[in-house]
């Protein structure tokens, strides 16, 4: 294990980076993917359009190949950002699909009673979605909201394509330079788990606090 | 209209239609707004000349990304064939009844589900000097195998209790219980979920990228390189990804109809949640 203690500050750097690109993504991915859920069940056609080709598209195409489009591709029309904002945008937009579809099924949990007694009291769509029944729908899905968070944290590792100094590129790079793998693997792994673990304790907490089963 | 509820759909008064009506027409001009801001960026780029686009489509071309695409589906198909098997294994392991193999089969899973897939393809590649393909092959196994086993585990656990219980009553062992009784009737529930993780195996076998595999997103990205069209190429390369991955998922909904079991759309108040394709949400 000496190769990974001697090289403690990399570690310590990638981790950060990984964490950092996890939480960034996931608040973009959060916001957006709310929001397409929400155009997914508006009575308005074009809008309900928009959010099923956004969803459609991105949870069909490979991360790998959007990170390659939006890194490789997009700056031939004039689109181009540093690794690390750029992977934030990518991973962001991907798992949004994933938290709109989720958010979609919370809607369709919320007892029709709830938008047909908002709806009779006049509120009008946004309304109704808005503080009757997105409120709800998002405490239904707390648990599979964090396991998209946890998969998140794993997807992070794909921004080692595009060279952001992350764990995997730590990983690859230590490994070649020294050529001791095995224990760099395990100390990639065990932080990798640090992050997912500690996630998912902190998802249990927040699940026991909001959440609501149905 | 499947996106919408019912709730919010209801039928419309005259004042409701006229509101609809005209969040259309804003929506539909919306739309066409970004599309069109979409349009100029490419034209003012020169993204739109004629050759960019049609360079791809040369028998040469055409055939250099058939080549990827085949790499592409073998490593899927290997992978999975693999991954179904040492699943099988492991979802057993899972349920087994002597404590020590239920304790390594856990540990295994959740070691394996947890390490990022990039990292299981440097490890065989860098680590271990696997050739690219076996690498990118060993770690979809390994991940996938982690993610299939609880898919069947699952399976099993959701067949009746009396079935099982039937078997043993006419004298059945228990591994004749399960290999005669229970699994027959678990592998049919379990085929749109296998479906849908051939989908994300699919989406995965990209990563193939990182060592150098020469499968269909590489070589979208030496055919951009090549021809000077980075941009066409590459949207080119994920339109093949999405219209392979679409027809996986229309097979899967096709095999569950025929099931009889298509109650998969609509979630009634009630059921759990769940959203399949990113990978395994059952993160606990």
């Amino acid at each position: 294990m000496g190769v990974v203690f001697d090289n403690f500050d990399l570690f310590g750097r990638g981790l950060r980076t990984t964490a950092s690109l996890a939480v960034l993504s996931y608040l973009v991915a959060f916001v957006l993917g709310t929001f397409v859920a929400g155009l997914r069940v508006s009575p308005i056609p074009p809008l309900r359009w928009v959010g099923t080709v956004w969803t459609e598209a991105l949870r069909n195409i490979p991360l790998t190949v959007l990170f390659f489009v939006f890194f490789f591709g997009f700056t031939k029309i004039g689109i181009s950002y540093f690794p690390f904002t750029s992977s934030v945008i990518v991973l962001g937009c991907y798992t949004s699909a994933f938290v709109a579809e989720t958010v979609r099924s919370g809607i369709n949990s919320v007892a029709a009673g709830q938008a047909e007694a908002a709806r009779a009291l006049g509120l009008t769509f946004p309304q109704v979605l808005g503080t009757i029944v997105l409120p709800q729908a998002l405490r239904t899905v707390v648990a599979p909201l964090g396991s998209l968070f946890i998969a998140l944290t794993k997807n992070t590792s794909i921004a080692y394509t595009v060279a952001v100094v992350e764990l995997a590129r730590v990983f690859n790079d230590l490994a070649n330079q020294t050529g001791e793998a095995i224990p760099l693997f395990a100390g990639v792994a065990a932080a990798y788990l640090i992050l997912t673990l500690s996630s998912s304790a902190a998802i249990g907490v927040i699940e026991r606090k909001v959440a609501i089963r149905r | 209209m499947s996106g919408t509820i019912t709730a919010f759909a209801d039928p419309l008064g005259p004042r409701g239609k006229v509101r609809v009506a005209i969040a259309t027409a804003v929506g539909g001009a919306l739309v066409a707004w970004v599309l069109y801001v979409a349009y100029r960026r490419f034209e003012a780029n020169g993204q739109l000349e004629k050759e960019l686009w049609t360079d791809l489509f040369s028998g040469e071309a055409l055939r250099f990304f058939w080549g990827g695409l085949k790499i592409t589906l073998q490593l899927a198909a290997v992978g999975l064939l693999l991954a179904v098997a040492v699943g099988v294994v492991l979802a057993f392991a899972r349920l087994s009844k002597r404590a020590p193999v239920r304790f390594v089969a856990t540990t295994w899973l959740q070691f394996f589900r947890g390490v990022p897939l990039v990292v299981l393809i440097l490890f065989f590649y860098i680590g271990l000097d696997f050739k690219p393909f076996r690498a990118v092959v060993a770690g979809l196994v390994l991940y996938n195998s982690a993610v299939l086993a609880e898919i069947f585990r699952a399976g099993i656990l959701s067949l009746d209790r009396g079935q099982s219980e039937a078997a043993l009553a006419v004298g059945m062992t228990d591994g004749q219980a399960m290999r005669l009784v229970v699994f027959p009737q678990a592998v049919r529930r379990m085929i749109p979920a296998l479906v849908s993780q051939l989908v994300v195996l699919l989406k995965d076998t990209s990563l193939g990228v990182a060592i150098g595999l020469e499968e269909l997103l590489r070589r979208s990205f030496l055919a951009g390189q090549f021809l000077k069209n980075p941009l066409q190429a590459l949207i080119f390369g994920a339109a093949i990804y999405m219209v392979v991955n679409l027809l996986l998922s229309a097979s899967a909904r096709w095999i569950e109809r025929r099931q009889g079991q298509g109650k998969a759309k609509k979630t009634a108040p009630g059921d759990p949640v769940r959203v399949g394709g990113i990978e395994d949400l059952s993160v606990a």
